[in-house]
């Protein structure tokens, strides 16, 4: 570990946490339907989409309304990817010729990009056309990144709202929220990035004549466009197979340091847009040192590990840590922030190859996403699924002191518990049962690259990612084979919906409630006892159900490593 | 609820358009206008020729130039398409190595990769990115003391003094943006290229 090393990532926090304040006042603005200063150009496009969808856009719905309007919404998206994807060949805009997307990838890609997952079983450059990569994928990475931020409102509402019977309305917020705040930010976004050096073209790919006279064929696209969704989205899926790591997708270490924090900013947002809902910032402020206290801890373990790099290459006399599967542009403390960010948020993109990080360096990637992605987590779905594990916090300390908990004025009875409960007990019985049947099952075990634990850390990897929609792999794992493909988007849908659901079901049966004042008796959540408990409660819950996984894999490879056993 | 399907099917659609189609063919428009380079891929053109991308590394084999990291790209085996073949700096198909810290393969590839370069240069430590494959497997970068390392061979092939091609690296020498960003690094494509200008 170096000390410019830890400047760069001191600088990282200072950047995203000073963001937070203004970025969160302008979403709430845009939340509650004001005039903002891009009102001139967007409220005539906007009206005229309400006109056209026939959206009374004073009307709002129930939650139940609501998440039926997102679910079909989703219906739509899904078929109009897949069906991309099946026809590209026959459609404009592919000049690289590529041909159909067979059935089970398309099913997966399909699910994977509606669930804001971005799994890439497919090959970005040798799989898609550039129409499927721009109408399919850079749609859906707007689409879904929007529903992710109009669901977590929903749920604020449903804190901030008292006796109400309506959390708001799908069609407004998930247009406001597409035209107000991500589509101005990636225009701008997008300059910046072809500034980097990263293309934006709807040329054929590049025939070079290298300078020892071989050929080399050069993929370029429309890439810059979809890079800035696909980060400030917390989407993650590449344009190309390598993902950030591609010079094309991430040019500099400028390009690098910009692509990190846009993960983290709407996300770390969210908790100021909350704070200010309920009526106070503190207890968004709380809600966000909670995230910090677990994202500084994991950064300090995963830079420690990859600085120290891997046993067996110090022996042969290398020095400078592990440099297998990383660029040189951005070398270890940057590959390793970039991997603590993107499993922290629900991202999924990558600058170096996770599978080739050390057993210890590569484990908190997967405690990240296995902690349900609530570090910031993806927009809009790592503040609901935060808000669960409050939830659960606040229940518990209702118990030590035999008092119905409050939260932010809201009674905490057996409904919210009991979906707080479903929605966070679903994600280990989809990564750990899917690993499970794939560890088992010989086609399955096929598909591993590496032999020993590391094997098993992949496929274990591969359904935490999925199920938690992150994203990121642990790339070595074959996945795009029918078991593969068909199990992960199942993993991918449930771990999404089965989450969704409980969440608006909460903010439903939450903005009925009336608001009760504080009392002497109320538990403070602005303060440092609440930040301390929460934090308990989600590593006690995550310790609990994923620890003996991670004893089988990353842990006895670590061991391994040590005693200098290879596989 | 069924009133909700006109909207769903509307807003769909639109979204769909705005975003998918006028959002990254505006960006087209505008970003090829502003910045014509980079919107192509940084190619460099030599001759009416393009030889490659400032950004896209590219594999060198011969002694007389600096070789870049290992890359564990592949490409179809022309032979039979369900298989694949190495195919180093194919950049349609970026990729990584993949292989995991305590695989077998991973560590017999470094040492023999080690043993090598110790052969070529006795007298430096073996810098460990000539030695580790690229995330993407089309890094352009090496560090410096990898360029350095490789001086007594190019020297030794083009008959150059050694001196004069350790100030050729330090001419390259990338530091960190803006001093605080990333690593201090040197395109090999670039540093070749110059190489090739030498008189």
């Amino acid at each position: 570990m170096t000390v410019i090393g830890w400047i760069q990532i001191a600088l990282y926090c200072a950047i995203v946490v000073a963001l937070v304040k203004p970025l969160g006042a302008y979403m709430t603005h845009v939340f509650n339907g004001d005039r903002t200063f891009l009102s001139p150009v967007l409220r005539p496009v906007e009206r005229a989409i309400y006109w056209a969808g026939g959206v009374d856009e004073r009307r709002e719905q129930s939650w139940l309304t609501y998440t039926v309007a997102m679910l079909l919404f989703h219906v739509g998206g899904f078929l109009i990817l897949y069906a991309l994807m099946r026809f590209q060949a026959l459609l404009p805009f592919n000049p690289a010729e590529q041909s159909a997307v067979a059935e089970d990838l398309s099913f997966n890609t399909a699910s994977s990009f509606i669930t804001n997952t971005n799994w890439q079983n497919y090959g970005g450059e040798s799989t898609l056309s550039y129409l499927t990569q721009m109408l399919g994928l850079t749609h859906q990475n707007y689409l879904s990144a929007a529903t992710g931020i109009v669901l977590a409102m929903a749920l604020i509402r449903g804190f901030a709202r008292a006796s109400a019977r309506t959390v708001g309305n799908f069609w407004v917020d998930i247009t406001r929220c597409t035209l107000y705040i991500l589509i101005p930010i990636c225009v701008v976004y997008t300059l910046f990035l072809i500034w980097q050096g990263i293309p934006q073209t709807l040329g054929p790919y590049v025939e070079a004549t290298t300078l020892e006279g071989a050929k080399q064929t050069i993929a370029v696209g429309p890439v810059a466009s979809q890079i800035a969704i696909k980060m400030l989205g917390t989407n993650g899926g590449g344009f190309f197979n390598a993902n950030a790591a591609h010079p094309f997708e991430n040019p500099t270490a400028l390009s690098n340091f910009v692509q990190m924090i846009s993960i983290f900013a709407i996300g770390a947002a969210l908790t100021n847009v909350f704070g200010r809902m309920v009526g106070n910032e503190r207890q968004g402020w709380a809600v966000l040192a909670v995230m910090g206290v677990l994202f500084i801890a994991g950064v300090f373990v995963c830079y420690w590990a990859e600085a120290h790099g891997n046993d067996a290459f110090t022996a042969l006399g290398l020095t400078g840590g592990n440099m297998e599967g990383k660029e040189v542009r951005f070398g270890i403390s940057a590959s390793s922030l970039f991997a603590v960010i993107t499993t922290a948020a629900s991202c999924g993109a990558v600058n170096a190859m996770h599978d080739s990080f050390t057993a210890i360096g590569g484990m908190i990637p997967l405690i990240n996403i296995q902690l349900g992605e609530i570090i910031i987590g993806g927009v809009g779905a790592g503040m609901y699924g935060m808000l669960l594990f409050v939830i659960l916090a606040i229940f518990v300390a209702g118990l030590m002191v035999g008092r119905t908990p409050e939260y932010v004025g809201k009674k905490i009875e057996a409904k919210e518990v009991k979906m707080a409960m479903l929605a966070i007990l679903v994600l280990p019985l989809m990564y750990l049962g899917w690993t499970a049947i794939a560890v088992v099952y010989p086609p399955a075990v096929a598909s591993m690259a590496n032999p020993g634990p590391h094997g098993f850390t992949e496929v274990l990897y591969a359904y935490t990612s999925q199920t938690g929609n992150n994203g990121s792999a642990f790339a070595g794992l074959t996945g795009n084979t029918p078991f593969y493909n068909i199990t992960g988007a199942i993993a991918m849908l449930v771990g999404r919906f089965w989450m969704i659901i409980p969440a608006m079901a909460i903010a439903g049966a939450l903005a009925a409630k009336k608001i009760v004042p504080p009392s002497a008796g109320t538990f403070p959540t602005t303060g440092s006892l609440f930040v301390g408990l929460t934090v308990g409660v989600i590593v006690i819950i995550g310790g609990l159900t994923f620890f003996p996984a991670l004893a089988l894999g990353p842990i006895v490879e670590q061991l391994a490593m040590r005693a200098g056993t290879l596989y | 609820m069924l009133r909700e399907l006109r909207p769903a099917i509307v807003l769909v659609i639109i979204l769909t358009l705005i975003t998918g189609l006028v959002y990254p063919l505006v960006m087209t428009g505008i970003g090829g206008m502003l910045f014509p380079s980079q919107a192509q891929g940084s190619l460099i053109t030599v001759g009416g020729k393009v030889v490659g991308s400032s950004l896209i590394g590219q594999e060198f084999t011969s002694d007389k130039y600096f070789h870049g990291r290992p890359s564990a790209t592949t490409a179809p085996d022309p032979n039979d398409s369900s298989k694949t073949v190495p195919a180093p700096y194919n950049a349609a198909n970026s990729g990584g190595s993949n292989l995991g810290p305590t695989n077998k393969a991973l560590i017999d590839r470094v040492t023999a990769d080690v043993d090598k370069l110790k052969q070529e240069n006795p007298s430096a430590a073996v810098p460990i990115d000539l030695v580790t494959t690229t995330g993407s497997g089309l890094d352009p970068d090496i560090s410096p003391e990898a360029a350095l390392f490789q001086v007594p061979r190019v020297a030794k092939a083009r008959n150059i003094p050694e001196d004069r091609l350790r100030q050729l690296v330090n001419e390259h020498v990338e530091g960190r943006v803006l001093g605080l960003f990333g690593e201090p690094h040197v395109n090999v494509l670039a540093l070749n290229m110059a190489l090739d200008g030498l008189k």
